[in-house]
């Protein structure tokens, strides 16, 4: 009989309207390391969250069989508690604390009074530091760490609290290939030690050179699970993308005339890290009447890249942008919207709407001067205007008095297009624009997108759901680390080969 | 009814601080037993809290835009004692003194901006300097002397009245009932002129009953007002400035493009920069209003007391602050409308007034601002949450 630290049995998770886990069913054994990869959206942090406890007992189905047992999580620190510990891709560290703060941040050591045992907890964190290779004073500031550095605070931080299942989320997305190395020899030795550890990952070569076991997950599902050395790495590709296209994409034949928009040699540095260029050498364009995709994986640097364009991203960016062949200076979002360029972002609430004003406040907010005479807005005129495309567009609304707050996520989609269409722009670069909308919404945001290109419009589309690259793009480039690695007519493209330059595999500037 | 129903769920924050204002008027008027609501102590109480509101309306909008002017006591203490030294000993005619005192108001607005807006410093703490340095030049101005400037036409502007047409001696003023009528045709004008646009577009309109009752209840408010007023000295040159200010601020920050952006900012400043509102100018052009306000406030109550002491304005910033807030600003930015300061600063204006004729001292004053401050907010937060 095999020692099972953790059995994941039958867990279904639904959100509405989106089944996000369907009857997965995930084990792992003592002291291995267990890869799980898919794509973008597979279910695979959802089951992470449900193991630790984000998501409740209860709001899930089926059980989760730790150290034999059925667990009953209310919170991330009744996992924490028995024993399991998720570091996330986002690193929740508060950077105004010191090292030994952080570590034992809610879980001070104390004295009888209640008050802190300093001379212990610097103790206890210089043995917690030295059990992760970290050599460095425990009054450090987090503030002061790298990247590198506060994943391994992280780890830390959970080895200090006992942790005997490890959960890692895309633990390297940041780092540099040296301090990748070192964190996986260190995985290793805490597999030595008989930490069992869950590795999350997109690099498929990492997960070939440090997992013993490798689960697949696809839409929700447990695609596979084999062992490292029953299963290669374009097998694996092909379990992360295996499914066909549906009818979901209503693919039109479009005409692209020449070239409308253009980024030359664009590099752009870290906004934070001095010197650290995490856009390399970008050359993208796009024609007129043309879907162009960016495909990538999360991280890729494709958000990036847009929001370095209209100055709202990064430090030191170089390069061109070129439209109808002039060159243009973009600094802001307003000299995109006057260039004819507008950027649709994937957060809708934080960047594309103003969710306490109503759909009229949102939709008119960017065409406020054109919409005055002599300095006064014309609100008839506005109105007018406001209801045309709201109309056009289809939003589901009582009234136009409606705060965006209240709408579905495809309406709230909706009144973002309708926002950015008012500017009358030429080029749309769309953010993930079906992120979280319905399926019925999401054929609509398509049809869309199709009647503008139609219309001689440009659409510059980023994209993490790759049916979604392949079904509407014209031409689809895909970015892999801050790099072009790939551009394809959609005639030629297929999942598994996207998935290649996604991954990194394949580099159209590199013979192989 | 049902149509009813939906407006007064809309607009329940304005009514909920009209009937807080209502029921401290119907208190005092019965504990001062009548004296309270006698026309010359409305009329005096509008004189007390015209300065203040002057200086709210451009308040609220600060708030709106997620920041805050704690300077403002002492730009008003600082432009009235400019003000009155030009007058009286520089010897400046009037105009040239209220020119480059509001055009000094200005200049302060400028420097908080520059710091606020291209600095990004907080509001907070820019304009907590500024209540000191501001202090600290009007004691510079003023040589540590109360000025009297003594200054007929400067006294006008803070005690002032528009003449009689009725002649001096009348029981009556002519000239408030005329301001009156004026104000109410002006006012039904304007709506109909607004539901008549509204109708050529094809837009939804409330129903004609619940027009003619909004049109009718407000006329007979404006009617009440300056029937009192008519009964006394008739209309002050202050409130009329109120007026102005509170009418002109509150256009700016409904139909031009400059107001709503303020609310954008307020309400999600990243997504109101990457929707091509240019935070930095709007920010610094308010706080350049901002200034220009406080000067006014300051011409005004320093025209009224006729004196610049040293001490002017000193603590007028949370009254002014309080205003806005009562009024239905929301200290977390992005929601208030400037109308609503006049409400709270007659609340605040009540309560003192009110609570002198009763010859109550300071303690219980502090006492019944501080509690009126803070239930005013927390009915506030309640009925929102009755309505979610």
């Amino acid at each position: 009989m095999e020692d099972f630290i953790l059995q994941m049995q039958n867990i279904t998770k639904t959100f509405p309207g989106v089944k996000a886990l369907d009857n997965v069913s995930f084990d792992v054994r003592r002291g291995e390391i267990h890869a799980l990869v898919g794509e973008n959206g597979a279910g695979k942090s959802t089951l992470m969250k449900v193991l630790s406890g984000i998501h409740v007992y209860g709001t899930y189905e089926g059980n989760i069989v730790y150290n034999g047992e059925i667990q009953k999580f209310r919170s991330t620190r009744d996992s924490e508690h028995a024993g399991i510990a998720i570091i996330n891709q986002e690193l929740a560290l508060c950077t105004n604390l010191n090292i030994a703060e952080s570590i034992f941040l809610g879980n001070e050591i104390k004295n009888k009074q209640g008050i802190i045992n300093w001379p212990e907890t610097y103790k206890r964190t210089s043995e917690a530091l030295e059990r992760v290779h970290l050599s460095i004073n425990p009054e450090t500031k987090v503030l002061s760490l790298g990247v590198g550095q506060m994943q391994l605070l992280e780890i830390a931080k959970a080895i200090s609290k006992n942790a005997r299942l490890l959960i890692l989320d895309e633990p390297t997305a940041a780092l540099t290939d040296d301090e990748s190395a070192r964190l996986l020899s260190l995985i290793r030795e805490f597999r030595s030690e008989g930490v069992t550890c869950i590795y999350i990952s997109h690099k498929l070569d990492e997960v070939m050179s440090i997992a013993d076991t490798i689960t697949v997950l696809r839409d929700g599902q447990t695609v596979i699970t084999k062992a490292r050395n029953e299963i290669t790495k374009s097998e694996m590709i092909s379990y992360m993308v295996g499914r066909s296209l549906t009818q979901m994409f209503p693919r039109r034949e479009h005409h692209p005339g020449e070239v409308l928009f253009e980024m030359k040699d664009w590099s752009v540095d870290h906004p934070q890290i001095k010197d650290k260029e995490v856009l390399h050498n970008i050359n993208i364009n796009v024609r007129r009447g043309e879907i162009v995709g960016i495909a990538g994986l999360m991280g890729a640097g494709r958000t990036e890249l847009m929001m370095s364009l209209i100055g709202a991203y990064g430090n030191n960016i170089r390069g061109q942008a070129y439209y109808n062949g002039e060159k243009i200076e973009i600094h802001s979002s307003e000299d995109a919207i006057k260039n004819g360029i507008c950027y649709v972002s994937e957060d809708r609430k934080r960047y594309g709407l103003i969710l306490m004003q109503d759909i009229r406040f949102n939709v008119s907010l960017p065409v406020l001067q054109r919409l005055s005479k002599g300095g006064v807005i014309d609100d008839n005129e506005l109105l007018k205007e406001v209801a045309e495309y709201v109309t056009a567009l289809n939003v589901k609304t009582p009234s136009l008095e409606q705060l965006t707050r209240n709408l579905s996520g495809g309406n709230m989609q909706k009144v973002v297009l309708a926002k950015w269409l008012m500017t009358h722009p030429t080029v749309l670069i769309m953010d993930e624009p079906t992120r979280g909308i319905d399926v019925g919404a999401k054929v609509e945001i398509y049809n869309i997108m199709n009647d503008l290109v139609d219309k001689g419009m440009s659409v510059i589309m980023i994209s993490s759901e790759l049916p979604e690259v392949l079904g509407m793009s014209d031409r689809i480039y895909v970015m892999h680390e801050g790099s072009i690695t790939g551009e394809l007519d959609y005639r030629d493209a297929t999942q598994e080969l996207v998935m290649e330059y996604c991954t990194g595999e394949k580099h159209m500037n590199k013979n192989n | 009814m049902q149509e009813l129903k939906n407006t007064i769920r809309r607009n329940i924050q304005q009514y909920t601080m009209i009937i807080l204002l209502a029921v401290i008027w119907i208190v005092f008027g019965i504990t001062t037993q009548g004296v309270f609501l006698t026309p010359m102590n409305i009329t005096n109480l509008f004189l007390q809290m015209a300065f203040i509101g002057i200086a709210s309306s451009t308040m609220v909008l600060i708030m709106v835009c997620g920041h805050i002017d704690l300077s403002v006591g002492s730009v008003i203490g600082f432009c009235g004692a400019l003000i009155a030294y030009f007058l009286k000993f520089a010897n400046w005619g009037i105009v040239p003194a209220l020119i480059v005192t509001i055009l000094a108001g200005s200049l302060v607005g400028l420097w908080q901006g520059f710091w606020v807006a291209r600095m990004h410093l907080p509001a907070f703490i820019v304009t907590l300097s500024s209540e000191w340095v501001f202090r600290g030049l009007i004691i510079a101005v003023t040589n540590s002397q109360t000025i009297q400037p003594n200054n007929e036409a400067f006294k006008v502007i803070g005690q002032g009245y528009l003449p009689n047409i009725f002649g001096a001696d009348a029981s009556i003023n002519g000239t408030a009932l005329l301001v009156g009528v004026i104000a109410i045709v002006i006012f039904i004008i304007t709506q109909f002129n607004i539901r008549r646009n509204k109708k050529k577009y094809n837009f939804a309109v409330e129903s004609k009953g619940l027009f003619a009752a909004r049109l009718i209840l407000l006329s007979a408010v404006i009617a009440v007002f300056f029937w009192i007023f008519a009964q006394d000295r008739g209309v002050a040159v202050p409130l009329l400035i109120l007026a102005v200010v509170i009418l002109g601020v509150s256009f700016v920050s409904l139909n031009t493009a400059f107001g709503r952006h303020i609310y954008a900012i307020g309400g999600n400043r990243e997504a109101a920069a990457l929707s091509g509102v240019n935070v930095q100018k709007v920010t610094w052009i308010l706080f350049i209003l901002e200034g220009t306000m406080a000067a006014v406030s300051g011409i005004v109550y320093t025209a009224r007391l006729n004196s610049a002491a040293i001490a002017a304005g000193q603590g007028n910033e949370t009254d002014v602050i309080a205003s806005a807030i009562i009024g239905g600003t929301s200290p977390a930015g992005g929601k208030g409308k400037v109308v609503g300061c006049v409400i709270g600063a007659l609340v605040m204006a009540s309560l003192e007034n009110g609570m002198s004729i009763l010859s109550m001292g300071s303690f219980e004053k502090y006492l019944a601002k501080g509690l009126v401050l803070l239930f005013a907010v927390a009915i506030d937060e309640v009925t929102k949450n009755a309505k979610n």
